[in-house]
């Protein structure tokens, strides 16, 4: 991965709510292949409003989003047509989200949750489909023998790595994590946090993580922005920002994480 | 029994209605839906579907198409389960007779339009018939995505994954596909359908078809069709391929193998035997001299006998 073309450029990113209200104002950054931005907050600070509006679920008020498509470089995705921008999602886009619930098929096989996407790119062979889902649940840590059961019979870690087996199956390049850790006790999520460096390094990914856990950027993320009021107000390298923090709600976030 | 009948009462009521129940305007809207419908294969155009005297689920869509394309001259025939003798096709063969003062028909040859719930005729139709369908179900996505808005856009944007994935959990869990009927369609190659709930039996009858065929819904006011000659595949795996049934035994009354059996219980000590479902079919099968295995034994019970 030398010095390349950025695979996502948010400029100038603005969301206004009706009433004026401000979701996020004027974010801009470059995101590069394989490197994982953090962004954190409090709630309220507006980082989900910008994940929504990366993973274009939510138009943007003003500025622009572009990403790096494999056809025709640097596009902006609200440019694109909607087919066009929904096969970007399934293929080279995916998005953990914090509430499995809202990423998986509750009502379908693990195995059929996986082939989901395969399918959806014309995927009509039964038997490597099904290897294929064999194959993902296995390096996320599922057993083999889970693949025909539901997602509801999961538990809560289990869900999440699923997710993100469904995610990863159709080899994405982008994926954007909303508190992928959420709702998990300490245990699960640090065996999650561990699975996600590992499968991020080794697939270069690219990732976008939002969340308000600053251990989970500490171990994940290349890069971290902190956001609050809807503005970014320090951004840099995760360590150097989370080691020595110059704007004062920084500090206060660090000195908020409680020492055990 | 005489297969083509007037029925008596049928000239003097058929004043009392406009031609064929529906008013003049209607049956023009709809006849617009369906040069739309056979314009855009498979996909399900909506329409103004106007009450009809009988309850939804009945043949209601069905009823409005055939009311739509009928002519004085033409010749109907309706069927229910194959069944030409059933109450539903009686029913609806007697509603036209009635307000349209049409010549109604058993035989299938003989149709000009054959209304149909859940079977297509096993005798091969011609280019001059129209084969209307009674569908309860259009939307062949409703059971996997409950949002109208989102099912219309995967249609629009061809996105079928998810019925593959609905294939997959068949197999995962049973095998095999485990669809029997309703088995959905990829029409003229763009849009996934619903055949209605005909057997998948019937399902290579509607690829390349000679005759157009036409489907109403009803209560869900969707009206889609084939035209004539259109590709028909039926979904499924490269290493799970499309099936359609067999069945082990042959018709007990005609002796045909080739056919959709319904299986009949006779007692209650297990016996039981096969029948054709269409009744036109085994008949005329019976009249030129095949016998099934069963035809002495069922028409000493009075099975069988007309």
């Amino acid at each position: 991965m030398g010095v390349s073309e950025p695979l996502l450029t948010a400029d100038g990113v603005t969301k206004l709510y009706p009433g004026g209200r401000v979701g996020c104002r004027d974010v801009s950054f470059n995101l590069y292949p394989g490197e994982v931005l953090g962004i954190v907050g409090e709630s309220g600070s507006g980082k989900s409003t910008l994940l929504n509006c990366l993973s274009a679920k939510m138009e943007p008020t003003a500025g622009s989003i572009s990403f790096n498509t494999r056809t025709s470089g640097l596009t902006d995705i609200f440019q694109l047509s909607e087919p066009e921008r929904r096969l970007l999602m399934r293929t080279d886009w995916g998005i953990v989200h914090q509430n499995p619930r809202d990423g998986l098929r509750m009502g379908v096989s693990a195995g059929g949750n996986v082939g989901e996407r395969l399918m959806a790119i014309g995927a009509r062979h039964y038997g490597n489909i099904r290897q294929e889902a064999l194959d993902w649940l296995t390096r996320v840590e599922i057993a083999e023998d889970r693949i025909d059961d539901r997602p509801r019979d999961f538990s809560g870690g289990m869900q999440q790595r699923l997710q993100i087996a469904r995610i990863l199956v159709s080899n994405p390049r982008l994926v954007f994590m909303d508190e992928p850790t959420g709702g998990l006790d300490v245990s699960v999520q640090a065996r999650l946090l561990d699975l996600l460096r590992g499968l991020v390094r080794s697939l270069g990914l690219a990732a976008v993580v939002v969340t308000h856990d600053l251990a989970v950027v500490r171990l994940l993320a290349d890069r971290l922005m902190v956001m609050k009021d809807g503005e970014v107000v320090e951004s840099g390298l995760t360590d150097q920002v989370l080691d020595d923090p110059h704007h004062p709600y920084t500090q206060l976030l660090v000195s908020a994480v409680l020492q055990v | 029994m005489s297969k083509t009948q007037k029925d008596a009462t049928a000239g003097s009521a058929a004043a009392a209605y406009n031609f064929a129940y529906l008013d003049e305007q209607t049956k023009r809207m709809i006849r617009r839906v369906l040069l739309k419908a056979v314009a855009i294969p498979g996909y399900q155009v909506p329409f103004g579907g106007r009450e009809m005297p009988l309850p939804y689920g009945w043949g209601t869509g069905g009823i409005q198409v055939t009311a739509s394309i009928l002519g004085q001259n033409d010749t109907l025939k309706v069927i229910d389960q194959g069944a030409d003798d059933t109450t539903n096709a009686v029913n609806i063969r007697r509603f036209f007779a009635v307000t349209a003062n049409v010549r109604t028909t058993e035989e299938t040859a003989e149709a000009d339009i054959i209304q149909t719930r859940h079977r297509i005729p096993e005798e091969p139709l011609r280019e001059d018939q129209i084969l209307v369908y009674q569908v309860p179900n259009p939307e062949p996505l409703r059971k996997l995505e409950p949002r109208v808005v989102e099912s219309r856009k995967m249609h629009a944007y061809a996105e079928y994954g998810l019925m593959q994935v609905k294939l997959y959990e068949d197999i995962s869990r049973f095998g095999d596909i485990s669809v029997t009927y309703d088995y959905p369609v990829l029409t003229n190659g763009r849009y996934v359908m619903a055949p209605s709930p005909i057997p998948k039996f019937d399902n290579p009858k509607m690829h390349d078809m000679p005759a157009l065929q036409l489907f109403g819904a009803g209560r869900e006011k969707r009206i889609y069709a084939i035209p004539p000659y259109t590709s028909v595949k039926s979904l499924d795996f490269d290493d799970y391929p499309f099936r359609p049934q067999e069945w082990e035994d042959v018709c007990g009354l005609c002796g045909a193998d080739d056919s959709f059996l319904d299986e009949v219980i006779l007692d209650d000590k297990g016996g039981h035997m096969f029948v054709c479902s269409d009744s036109d079919y085994c008949g005329k099968r019976r009249a030129a001299g095949h016998v099934g295995p069963m035809a002495d034994d069922a028409a000493e019970a009075g099975y069988g006998s007309e």
